[in-house]
C-alpha cells in the first residue's frame, strides 16, 4: 500500500499513477482512509466528499458482470467482442471485457477475475470467469 | 420563488429544415433554413432576434459561427453542451434570459447533415479513456448495457422492447414529415441485423440530416402575436455521470430527478399531461423515461408500453411525430421534442393531434444516459 497525497504532493497525478502500476502488472484503485471507501476511476479526490486522505491499494481482482453486451462486428472487421460492466469486490464498477469465452455467454451476475491483458498495444484490465 | 418562471415565456415560433437527406447542404445552412421559418412562423425576423442558443457536433464555438452566419449582433447567448438534451436546456436558459431582460427575442436553432457525411452519428467527443479500450460502439453499446441490466432486474423483454420502436413507427406512418414510414413489426425489430445486443437495427434510431428552431418571447408579448402561444409551465435538468460505466444505478437516470423538478416548477403532476414527447435514441430510453418521470412504477416499463399502449389509438400519447427511431434523428435530437409539443399544443397535427391536448412533456437525454432535462409546455388555460 502506497500513501499518495496527490493535492499537496510533487509527482505524477493519480491518472499516471493507475497506468505506470497497470504497465507493472498491478491494478490499483483507490481508497480513502477516513470514509475507508474505494472508487473508480482514479480521481485527485475522493468524488462527492473532497476527501484527500488517498491510499492506492491492490484490487482484490474478484468481480461480478453487472451488464453485459455484445457487439456485433462483421468477422472481416473483428468479428463480435463483449463489452460489460464489472462490480469488484471493493465496491465500485468499470467497464471491462471478459474474454476467454464467447461474448454471449458472458451473463450478468458471472462471478469473473482480473487480469491485465494488452488492448490497442496497451495494458488494460480484462476479465475471466472465475475459476477458470 | 420555485415557480418564478412559470409561464413567464413562451414559444411563439417553430421551423424545421426538413430535409432527412441533404445531400450539397452543410449544417449550417440547415441551421439557417430551420431558424428562419421559426421566425417566420412568428412573424419576426432576423433583425429582431437578440438572444441566441445553440449547440453543434460541427462548430466548436456554436453561438459564435450561427451568429456570425445569420448576421446578428445577440445581446445574450449561450452554447451551453449537454448532448441531445442542450436544446431543451436552453428553453429553460432562454426563459430566465427573457425574464431577466436580457434578451427580448430568442432563438434556439440546431442543424447538422450527419447522415449526407458519413451515415453516422458526428460527434466532437473526446475519448473515454476508461471506456475506449473495450471498444464500446458509441453511444449504443452503452444504452444496451442498459438495456441488458433492466432486462435481469425487472424481466423487460426483447418484445417489449420492440413495441416501443413499433408504437414510434404507427406514429411515424400518421407524419407525413417523418423520414421513415414503412410498416413494422415485433418480429421485424427482433429479426433486424444485431447492433449491440440485445439491440437491433430498429431499437436504434434513424441517422438523418436536418435543421430545427424555436423562437421565444416573454409571454406578455407571446399573447398578441401571429401563432398561439406555447408557455413554458416548468423545466429543470439533472446530470449524474458522463460515462456510462460511472451510471450510479444503470436502471434509474437523472430524469428521475428532472422530472419531480419540472413538474413542482409547473405545479402539475404526470396524470395532467396530455402529451409527452420523450429523446428515443434507443427503445430502452422511453421505457426509463416512462418509470423515472412518474407514468409508472420503476421497473414496470416494458409491460406498460406493451400492447400498444403509446402507440396511436392507446392510452398514453408518447412521441406522435414518430421520434428519434422513425421520424428524425440528425444526431441531437432534443429540439423535435419540444417543436412537436408545441405543434400538439397549437392543434396543428393533423392526423396525429391528440385533441384538445392543453399540456405537454419534453424531455431531453445527452450524452450516455448522462443529461436529463424536463420541460413542460401548456397552453393559455394552463397559466
Amino acid at each position: 500500500m502506497t500513501a499518495n497525497d496527490p493535492i499537496h504532493g510533487e509527482g505524477k497525478g493519480p491518472d499516471r499513477i493507475f497506468r505506470d502500476a497497470l504497465a507493472e502488472g498491478k491494478f490499483l484503485i483507490q481508497r480513502s482512509r477516513s470514509s475507508g471507501r474505494c472508487y473508480f476511476f482514479p480521481r485527485l479526490v475522493e468524488p462527492g466528499t473532497g476527501a484527500t486522505d488517498l491510499e492506492w491499494i491492490e484490487a482484490s481482482g474478484e468481480g461480478t458482470v453487472y451488464a453485459t453486451t455484445v457487439v456485433r462486428n462483421r468477422p472481416e472487421k473483428g468479428g463480435d467482442h463483449n463489452v460489460c460492466m464489472v462490480d469488484l469486490k471493493e465496491g465500485c464498477r468499470m467497464m471491462s471485457t471478459v474474454v476467454d469465452i464467447a461474448p454471449a455467454d458472458v451473463k450478468i451476475g458471472m462471478a469473473v477475475r482480473a487480469r491485465i491483458d494488452t488492448l490497442n498495444g496497451e495494458p488494460a484490465v480484462v476479465f475471466v470467469p472465475a475459476g477458470k | 420563488m420555485a415557480n418564478s418562471l412559470r409561464g413567464k415565456a413562451a414559444v411563439v415560433g417553430v421551423g424545421l429544415a426538413n430535409r432527412p437527406e441533404a445531400p450539397g447542404r452543410n449544417a449550417i445552412e440547415l441551421l439557417a433554413e430551420a431558424s428562419v421559418n421559426a421566425l417566420d412562423d412568428a412573424g419576426l425576423t432576423l433583425s429582431d432576434v437578440d438572444g441566441l442558443f445553440t449547440g453543434s457536433a460541427f462548430h466548436y464555438m456554436p453561438t459564435l459561427s450561427a451568429a456570425e452566419y445569420l448576421g446578428i449582433r445577440p445581446s445574450y447567448s449561450d452554447g451551453s453542451m449537454v448532448g441531445g438534451s442542450s436544446f431543451v436546456m436552453h428553453l429553460l436558459n432562454a426563459a430566465m434570459a427573457l425574464e431577466a431582460g436580457l434578451c427580448n427575442v430568442a432563438l434556439i436553432c440546431y442543424g447538422s447533415n450527419q447522415r449526407t457525411i458519413g451515415g453516422r452519428l458526428v460527434s466532437m467527443s473526446e475519448p473515454q479513456p476508461y471506456e475506449a479500450p473495450y471498444r464500446p460502439r458509441y453511444p449504443v453499446s452503452a444504452y444496451a448495457l442498459a438495456a441488458s441490466r433492466h432486462m435481469y432486474e425487472y424481466g423487460t423483454t426483447r418484445e417489449q422492447l420492440a413495441e416501443v420502436a413499433v408504437a414510434a413507427r404507427k406514429w411515424a406512418q400518421l407524419n407525413p414529415e417523418a423520414f421513415a414510414r414503412d410498416p413494422l413489426t415485433i418480429e421485424d425489430v427482433l429479426n433486424a441485423r444485431p447492433i449491440s445486443d440485445p439491440f437491433t437495427k430498429y431499437d436504434c434510431c434513424l441517422v438523418t440530416d436536418g435543421g430545427a428552431a424555436v423562437v421565444m418571447v416573454r409571454s406578455d408579448r407571446a399573447k398578441d402575436m401571429k401563432q398561439k402561444p406555447a408557455y413554458l409551465l416548468g423545466a429543470a435538468g439533472a446530470h449524474w455521470h458522463r460515462q456510462i460505466s460511472m451510471m450510479p444505478d444503470m436502471t434509474v437516470t437523472a430524469a428521475s430527478e428532472s422530472g419531480p423538478r419540472a413538474f413542482e416548477m409547473a405545479g402539475l403532476k404526470p396524470s395532467d399531461m396530455d402529451v409527452l414527447e420523450l429523446y428515443d435514441a434507443f427503445t430502452i430510453n422511453t421505457i426509463l423515461f416512462l418509470e423515472d418521470l412518474g407514468f409508472c412504477k420503476k421497473g414496470e416499463g416494458g409491460a406498460f408500453v406493451s400492447g400498444g399502449r403509446i402507440a396511436p389509438g392507446g392510452e398514453l400519447p408518447v412521441n406522435t411525430n414518430g421520434g428519434g427511431l422513425s421520424c428524425v434523428h440528425p444526431g441531437m435530437y432534443g429540439l423535435y421534442t419540444v417543436i412537436e409539443a408545441v405543434r400538439q399544443l397549437r392543434g396543428t397535427c393533423g392526423e396525429r393531434q391528440i385533441e384538445g391536448a392543453k399540456t405537454a412533456l419534453a424531455h431531453g437525454n445527452g450524452g450516455t444516459l448522462s443529461s436529463q432535462v424536463t420541460s413542460i409546455l401548456g397552453t393559455e388555460e394552463t397559466l
